[in-house]
């Protein structure tokens, strides 16, 4: 193990795929947050998007992701291993996840709050960005902290098909009957997903000092 | 015409022969899935429910929770059958498997207990049920929802992660993906997937007309039984608004 770590070529390898594993998996967080909010705030508004949005969110979301690693290539016209493929898939899965958490945690803002910002002259669009959302944050996070886990080990199934950042360590221990690099891969992906979790945590807390005032009194 | 192609190969009786036929591998795959699913709900539904019902430990379990969805299937796979302890082939996948539905059912189930209304376990301690009756009689009926709910989650990524079983030799539908790509052939690709994907959306289906059945209809809303706020039945002096 320790032999393995302390190898150049191999540490290199562990860098450049961990790094690729943080872009794959991350970037599509950010898409998806930017698609979600919008989307979400519609269907929220709007009882026609409503029904469709959450409908076509279900259906998006119940297609495994291997399958739709696959069968997006075929639509696009990219090659199986392409970048492109995996992050769209993920964004793809990642907004159909974050629509539903938008959705839901509008829905439980209380009307009056709503209703007393309105009437202090808010105008819709800056009362969702200044009152909507930052009410909305705590469903919102944890609707972001499940996507962010699953959405890292997604990329590591990207490996059956070549293109699966730190999961290649796998396929390419396993083939050789070499633990080390699988190990390695294995704790890696972890240590990212639960960094990543952590760090939405802070963020959280970070974002809403209202739920904790009178705490500390 | 890829979708003419795989068209083609899912209605191609050569692909229905032998021990590589697609509906021994539908088979298989159906079986590993339910089966992993089967241990995690005997595993997670209890431990849930118990620590939803005492509300103790939950930061604990909530942590390993976590932990337990960082960890990549393919890895968990790999390391079990490389460190072939316990064999090298089915073993390790249902552990994989089964580990990998365990949080969203445990969390579910947690979720599912805790939620339910205190008035409505209050009103089952005071007709004089034990904890036990409680747990089992009150809580897990009100909690089946949203329990479901996670059941249903837990059943997709098993679906959908089963595929890798490929990897370590064993005949389930990732075989036409695996098999697919390392010759070449496309259709075969695209039938795996489809194959998949299919699989999937009838497990969803089947286990939201198997909650239908199971959910007693008062508890149908998501919402569960109407709960006025206690704020609006008295007025700001704590006089009662409401006869």
């Amino acid at each position: 193990m320790i032999r393995y770590l302390t190898n150049e070529i191999y540490r290199a390898q562990i860098i450049e795929l961990f790094v690729a594993h943080l872009y794959l998996s991350l970037f599509p967080v950010v898409l998806a947050v930017l698609v979600a909010l919008p989307l979400g705030w519609a269907a929220n508004r709007h009882r026609a998007t409503r029904a469709a949005m959450l409908g076509a969110s279900s259906v998006l979301y119940t297609i495994p992701s291997l399958a739709l690693f696959i069968v997006l290539p075929l639509l696009l016209g990219t090659s199986f291993t392409s970048d492109v493929n995996i992050i769209v898939a993920l964004t793809l899965y990642t907004t159909a996840l974050l629509v539903r958490s938008v959705v839901d945690a509008l829905d439980a803002l209380p009307d009056s709050t709503l209703a007393a910002a309105t009437a202090m002259g808010y105008r819709p669009l800056r009362r969702a960005w200044e009152v909507e959302l930052p009410m909305a944050v705590p469903v919102l996070m944890a609707g972001l902290r499940v996507a962010v886990v699953s959405n890292v080990s997604l990329v590591s199934i990207g490996a059956l098909l070549g293109n699966g950042g730190l999961g290649e360590l796998f396929t390419f221990g396993f083939r050789q009957s070499y633990l080390p690099p699988q190990i390695t891969g294995l704790v890696l992906i972890a240590l990212i997903a639960l960094v990543a979790d952590g760090l939405i945590v802070l963020a959280q807390r970070t974002a809403t000092p209202w739920l904790r005032a009178g705490q500390d009194a | 015409m890829i979708v003419q192609q795989v068209f083609d190969y899912l209605t191609d009786p050569v692909n229905y022969r032998g021990p590589a036929g697609i509906d021994d591998r539908l088979l298989q795959h159906v079986r590993y899935c339910v089966l992993s699913l089967l241990i995690a709900v005997v595993v997670a539904v209890p431990v849930g429910a118990l620590i939803g019902h005492t509300r103790r430990g939950a930061a604990l379990f909530l942590g390993t929770a976590t932990a337990l969805r960082a960890l990549p299937s393919l890895g968990v796979l790999f390391v079990l059958a490389s460190a072939a302890v316990l064999g090298r082939g089915l073993p390790p996948l249902i552990i994989t498997l089964a580990v990998l539905a365990v949080p969203p059912v445990m969390l579910a189930t947690l979720a599912g207990v805790a939620g339910v209304a205190v008035d409505t376990v209050d009103a089952a301690r005071g007709v004089g049920m034990t904890e036990a009756q409680v747990l089992i009689g009150v809580e897990l009926p009100n909690a089946l929802p949203v329990l479901f709910g996670g059941v249903r989650t837990a059943m997709l990524q098993v679906v959908a992660t089963a595929p890798i079983a490929a990897l370590i030799g064993l005949e389930t539908l990732g075989q036409y993906v695996v098999a697919g790509l390392a010759q070449r052939d496309v259709p075969q690709v695209a039938a795996g997937a489809v194959l998949i994907a299919v699989l999937a959306i009838v497990f969803d289906i089947l286990l939201a007309a198997l909650q239908r059945l199971l959910v007693p209809t008062g508890l149908r809303t998501p919402a569960g039984p109407r709960r006025t706020p206690v704020s609006l039945l008295r007025g700001p002096a704590g006089e009662r608004t409401v006869a």
